[in-house]
Order: structure tokens, then sequence, then C-alpha cells
């Protein structure tokens, strides 16, 4: 236990040095930058950062080796936190590491582990996911986008992809379409991999209500999957997009919490110096949140403790929902403390990142899976009501 | 930090559950209150041949030596099923208090009685409302008055918190009136003390600085266990009933205004859960406070939901959620209420 203790202060102290000695000079300027909301922060310096910690041994540090670096998970959790205490970036490759990488690890062939996990790995391929589409959003199986066999074994694609994150950042993207005509649901899904860059393919920006364009509808006409890029055979992407969904497990999620706390701290400076922590509602307010990320770290640590169990414990099925309910009350107590200065567009340091937060967490209850999914999936699974029933059924 | 459960705090967790569900079942608590001790003596008997109350108490003084997450354990079962006996007043408020504070004295004197279940005791953390003054010799004089102390009229031995230390009497010391209320919620009687010049003894080690304190947390965290395990009743109740029951030809279960209600209660009884078996495992004092703060408007909120939606049934004096209810009003103010200890939180971080 005690030579266990000493690894893991080793591995802590071993990130922190590295983060130290790395995160400045021309990558000074990226910390606390590029997470959520601040998505399109300096994406060409985020990719040389991605390079610098591939080099570093940093990148994908859960994946088994030989592919990744194969820590175990308690080591994985300090890396994540001391990453988030350096201040380090939102992590541009964060689909194809956290998405991608799992669901290759899960279903792929080897020869696609071959082609597509180095370049993840070495932070010089980037991804974006191809799941929703205008009329499937919380009902994503509902998916329309279709894939035809040709007769050289590839698949072209037809349809339309929506809220895909940086997909003009991205390299390749994986997409779920209908390979089987007259399917329903999770039937007759392909999970296919597909490069971005070809004719066939249009990236139309979306502007979101924080004035960003991190999001994109993506068209496919005509557009070429290899024959050997379907993941886990075809007809069965359901199952492929389903195990990668069911992926996370907290580790990644006490670096969140350090990034929430870093908010929190934000709003407390902010309430300081404009005297808003003289008034007893805001005082109130401040606790609560505080409690709150109490809350959410020792869920957190819940999840983990259970991490071997492959069964979706009580704690794991109400995270979503708690952290991103709690993440958006901060947001509008972020805006309540700064009064009329959240108001006026701004680039000063110590207000923009609470105006993004007041906005941005707004899309928190939203994606991966709203509040009212969440509810329903607690309602049926946490607690064995009766499903909802469908209206095309 | 770990949050797995070690075996010992598993098979703890679990025997409290099967036993208290039964020793403690709802026709169990309705026969109880009605008793003149105020209580189920038996089930009094039951947990101190169990161990139970001295979970927390050092082996050397004859306790389980356990931790703070095997007493919280205990508690948040004790709290589902209302477990009329001393419990609550002896181990997380007076035990709790002289393990943390107490002399090396008044620590060997007291805390094997309390560990074996002989000695049934209560404390008051309100040490504005206890002056304490020097008498004759080591004794002293106790005045004042604490309202509405949980477990004074079934104590043996009262304790108080004064500014000037930590005082120890007889129940049947002279100038001590303890006046029974009739509470709301029977299953947890209180008593008004009144103090007139009483004799004491001082328990308190005056080395420990703060340790007064750091035992109110614990005592905080320990009500808030209690309310969990209240909460999560509630919980279990509504999830039981609204499958049962039927309106236009389907459980109302099946319905997404119960459902979602239920499933928002499931998520403020889990992160609840959470800073609680965090708490206990840290014994951070902020965060014993916050989780008593959380656990006041949870365990409300649970127990409201609890009335409503069991609809008209929810209202009759037949159907427990009211017994919750009425544990969840009185709990909300002992202790701290959820908005005094938000400020105490404040001022720590502002």
């Amino acid at each position: 236990m005690a030579e266990h203790h000493e690894s893991e202060m080793h591995v802590r102290q071993e990130v922190a040095r590295w983060m130290r000695a790395h995160l400045k000079g021309r990558f000074a300027k990226l910390r606390h930058r590029g997470g959520p909301g601040d998505e399109e922060f300096e994406p060409e310096l985020r990719k040389e950062w991605e390079r610098e910690l591939a080099q570093g041994g940093w990148t994908c540090v859960g994946w088994p080796k030989p592919w990744g670096r194969g820590l175990p998970i308690a080591q994985q959790v300090i890396f994540y936190e001391e990453y988030a205490r350096a201040g380090g970036p939102g992590r541009i490759s964060l689909l194809g590491e956290g998405l991608l990488g799992p669901a290759l690890l899960g279903f792929g062939s080897d020869g696609q582990k071959r082609r597509h996990l180095p370049g993840i790995v070495s932070g010089t391929v980037y991804w974006a996911q191809g799941y929703s589409e205008p009329n499937a959003g919380s009902d994503l199986s509902n998916v329309q986008t279709r894939c035809e066999p040709q007769p050289d074994g590839s698949w072209k694609v037809y349809g339309q992809k929506i809220w895909t994150s940086l997909a003009h950042e991205s390299d390749w993207i994986f997409v779920l379409a209908r390979g089987e005509p007259g399917t329903k649901g999770g039937k007759g899904l392909c999970f296919l991999l597909m490069p971005l860059k070809q004719p066939g393919i249009t990236i139309r920006p979306i502007r979101q209500m924080t004035g960003g364009r991190e999001f994109n509808e993506v068209f496919f006409d005509g557009a070429v999957a290899a024959a050997d890029d379907v993941v886990g055979g075809a007809g069965n992407g359901w199952k492929v997009a389903m195990g990668l969904l069911e992926a996370e497990r907290g580790v990644s999620t006490l670096g969140q919490q350090l990034r929430f706390a870093h908010e929190l701290e934000l709003v407390i400076a902010a309430a300081r110096g404009n005297g808003a922590a003289r008034d007893p509602a805001v005082r109130q307010r401040i606790a609560q949140a505080w409690i709150g990320l109490r809350v959410l770290r020792y869920n957190a640590l819940r999840m983990l403790a259970g991490a071997e169990s492959t069964a979706l414990s009580r704690e794991a099925l109400i995270f979503k929902y708690a952290w991103s309910n709690w993440h958006r009350d901060l947001g509008k107590l972020a805006a309540d403390v700064l009064g009329p200065a959240a108001d006026v567009v701004t680039d000063d340091p110590a207000v923009r990142p609470l105006q993004q937060l007041f906005f941005f967490s707004r899309a928190d209850t939203i994606y991966a899976g709203t509040n009212e999914i969440q509810l329903n999936l607690i309602a049926e699974r946490g607690l064995g009501m009766p499903k909802e029933p469908r209206g095309d059924k | 930090m770990n949050l797995s459960l070690t075996d010992d705090q598993r098979m703890i967790r679990d025997a409290a559950a099967s036993f208290l569900a039964d020793a403690s079942s709802a026709a169990a608590v309705r026969a109880a209150v009605e008793r003149p001790e105020g209580y189920d003596p038996q089930l009094w008997t039951a947990l101190a041949e169990l161990g139970w109350c001295g979970v927390a108490i050092p082996e050397s003084l004859g306790g389980l030596g356990l931790d703070a997450t095997a007493l919280v354990l205990i508690l948040e079962q004790t709290g589902r099923h209302l477990a009329c006996a001393p419990y609550f007043p002896t181990v997380a408020l007076a035990a709790n208090l002289l393990t943390h504070a107490g002399s090396a004295a008044a620590r060997k004197k007291y805390l094997p009685p309390l560990a074996r279940g002989e000695l049934r005791a209560t404390a008051s953390f309100d040490a504005a409302g206890v002056r304490a003054r020097k008498g004759t010799g080591a004794s002293w004089r106790l005045d004042g008055r604490v309202a509405a102390l949980p477990g004074a009229a079934q104590a043996q031995l009262l304790v108080f918190v004064a500014r000037n230390g930590v005082f120890a009497t007889a129940a049947d010391a002279k100038g001590l009136s303890v006046r029974p209320q009739p509470a709301w919620d029977a299953t947890r009687p209180v008593a008004d003390v009144t103090l007139k010049g009483v004799p004491a003894e001082r328990v308190d080690d005056p080395a420990r600085k703060g340790a007064a304190g750091r035992a109110e947390a614990l005592a905080q965290l320990c009500l808030a266990a209690e309310q969990l395990g209240g909460a999560q009743q509630c919980l279990d109740l509504v999830v039981r009933y609204t499958s049962e029951r039927r309106q236009f030809g389907r459980p109302i279960a099946s319905f997404q205004a119960v459902k979602h209600r239920c499933a928002q209660m499931m998520v403020k009884v889990e992160s609840l859960r959470s800073l609680v078996y965090g708490a206990a495992a840290s014994g951070d004092p902020l965060e014993c406070a916050g989780a008593k703060a959380l656990a006041s408007e949870t365990f409300f909120d649970c127990a409201s939901e609890a009335i409503q939606l069991h609809g008209g049934v929810g209202f009759t004096w037949e159907f427990e959620p009211q017994l919750h209810f009425k544990r969840a009003q009185a709990t909300s103010h002992a202790l701290g209420t959820a908005s005094a200890l938000r400020e105490q939180l404040a001022q720590a971080l502002l």
C-alpha cells in the first residue's frame, strides 16, 4: 500500500514538473484556455501543444500498451488532475483520444488500430464525431444518413450531420450511417471512418449564442469510406457507438473538477473585487457552489472506487446531470456577481472567462444527453421505472 | 483518497440495513412512540448488544474502534428506519463529544459504559445557552437554558458545551429541570432543559484546542447521514407506491411527470451520499457543515415529494411520508440551519 502511494506521488511530481518545464514560452498563452466554450482559441498552437505532449509521452495515457502508455487508473487520474492544476489547455485531441481510440481498441481490427491509433498518439491526426443529425438528436438511433456499398467494397455516404465540434480543424470523422435500407433504430447502422478532406464533404459552421463557431454542419454527397474502414463490421455500428459512450468511468472527471474549481475561484475573486461578496444572497450561493463542487469530487471518487465493475452504478448514472446543472448554476452566479459588467463585451481576462462560462454552460445540459434524457435514463436504469413509449412503433 | 468501502464497513452497513428493516419496521416505530419511555427499550438493548453504541469509540475504551465512515453507515440506516432508540443523542452527540474533546479521565470514566450502551446520554453544542462558573474545589455550576435537546428526558448523563469548557452533569442533579416537549416528530423525543446552579464536572481537555468545534462538525455529519437515510427511504417509498398505483390504465410511475421527479430525487440523494461518505473520509469540518446544509434541504425536498407523489394517501396519518416530513423539518434547524451553515462556509471562502 505504501509502495503504491509512493509511485503515485512520483507520477504527480513528474507530471507537475513536466508541465512547468513545457507550458511556458510560446505555449504560456494557452494556460487555462481552449476548454469547452473556448475551443476555437489558437487551434494551430494547441495542435503543436498536442505534439509537445506526445513527445513527453503524455497523450493517450490510459490506452493499453502497446498503443498507449497503459497507466493504471489511479495514475491516469493523477495525470488529469495535475494537467488541470497547471492550467493545461483544453485538449483539441479530445474526440480522437477519448472516443475513437477506445472504440477502435474495443471493436477495431488490427489493421484499423495500426492505421489510425498512432496518428492520435502522436498528435498529428485529429478526429470529429458524426453522430447527431437534424432529426436524430435525443433520439440518436434515428439516423437517416445512409451508406451504400460499392462493388470495390468501399461505401458511399449521403446525408447530413450536425453539431460536429471542430470539424473544420479535424482531419477525419467517425460517422454513424444506415447501411441497410428500411432498417430502423439501432439496427443496420455502420460505424465508418472517413477522411474529411475529400470531394463530397462540405463543412458549414454554425454560429453559437457565444458568438463562436466551434460547431458545424457536415454534408455528405457521395463521400467515400474505404472498405476496411467499417468498425466492428457492417450493421454493428450501434453497438460500437454505445460501447464508446459507456467508456467514460470518471477517470478524467477529477481534472474537469479542477477546471471548475478554477472557475469558482474566478467568481470568488470577482465578488471580492466588486463588493458582491458583501451581499448575503451572493454569499449563500457561493457557499452552495462550493458544496456542490465537493459533491462532484466525492461522486467522481465513488465512481472510481467502483471503476473495475462493469455495471453502471447509481453515482455514475447521476453524474452528468449533477455536474452539468451545477456548472450552469455557476455560470448564472458568475453573471450575477459581475452585475452590469456581465452585459458588456470585453476581453478583460477577469471578466471574459466568466461571460464565456455564463453562456457556454447553457450547452452543458443539452449535449451528451439532455437533462430530459438523463432523467429518463436515471428513472429507468437507476430506479427501474417503466420505459418511455415510442410514438413510431 | 479512496472511497471504496472496506470489508468491515460493508459488513456493518449490510448488518444495520437488514437488522433495522426488521427491528424498526414502520409498525415497530408506531408502537415505540406510544411507549412511556419515549423509545423502544428492546431496540436500544439490541443496538448495544451489536456493539454499535461504541462503533467509533477506541478499542482501548471498550468500543469497536472503527472510523467515522462506519458510524455514518449505521446512522444512515437509523435515519432511514426512524429507529426509536436514544442512539443519535448518545452516540452522535455525547459519545462523539467526549471521544474528541474529553480529558483522559472523562474518557476513561464515561466512554466504556457509553460503548456498552449502559449509559444513555445527550449533549448540547449551544455554547450561548449555558454559562459555567467555578464552584467549590474542582466542581462547577451551570446556569442557562437549552431548548429542544434530543434525548434529554431519556438521558442519564447530559453534556454541555459552554464558552469556557465542556461540562457533564447527571440527570438527577439538583437545579436541573428537564421538561419533555410533545414533538410532532415523536420518533425523536426532545426536552427543554433549564439549569439553575447545577453542579457539574468539567470533562474536556483544555489542551485540545478547538476539539469541541470538531466534535460539533462530526455531529453535523452524523445528522446529515441520518437525513440521507430518510431521504433515501422517501425515494424508495415513492418508487414502490407509484409502480403499484394505476390511473388511466397504467402505473403512474410510467408518466414522465412522475418519473422525472423521482429521478431528480435520486440525483439529490446520490449527491448527498457522495458528500456524506466523502466528508466522513476526509473529516474536514467545512465539508461536514456543508453536508448538513445539503442534507437538510435534500431530506425536506424528498419528504415533500413523497407526500405529493403519494397523492391523497400521502396526506394521511396511516402512510409513512408524514413521519419523514416531520423528521425532515425538525432536523432542518438542529445543529445549524442550512443558511447559517452556508454563511459559515462563506466566511471561510470569502
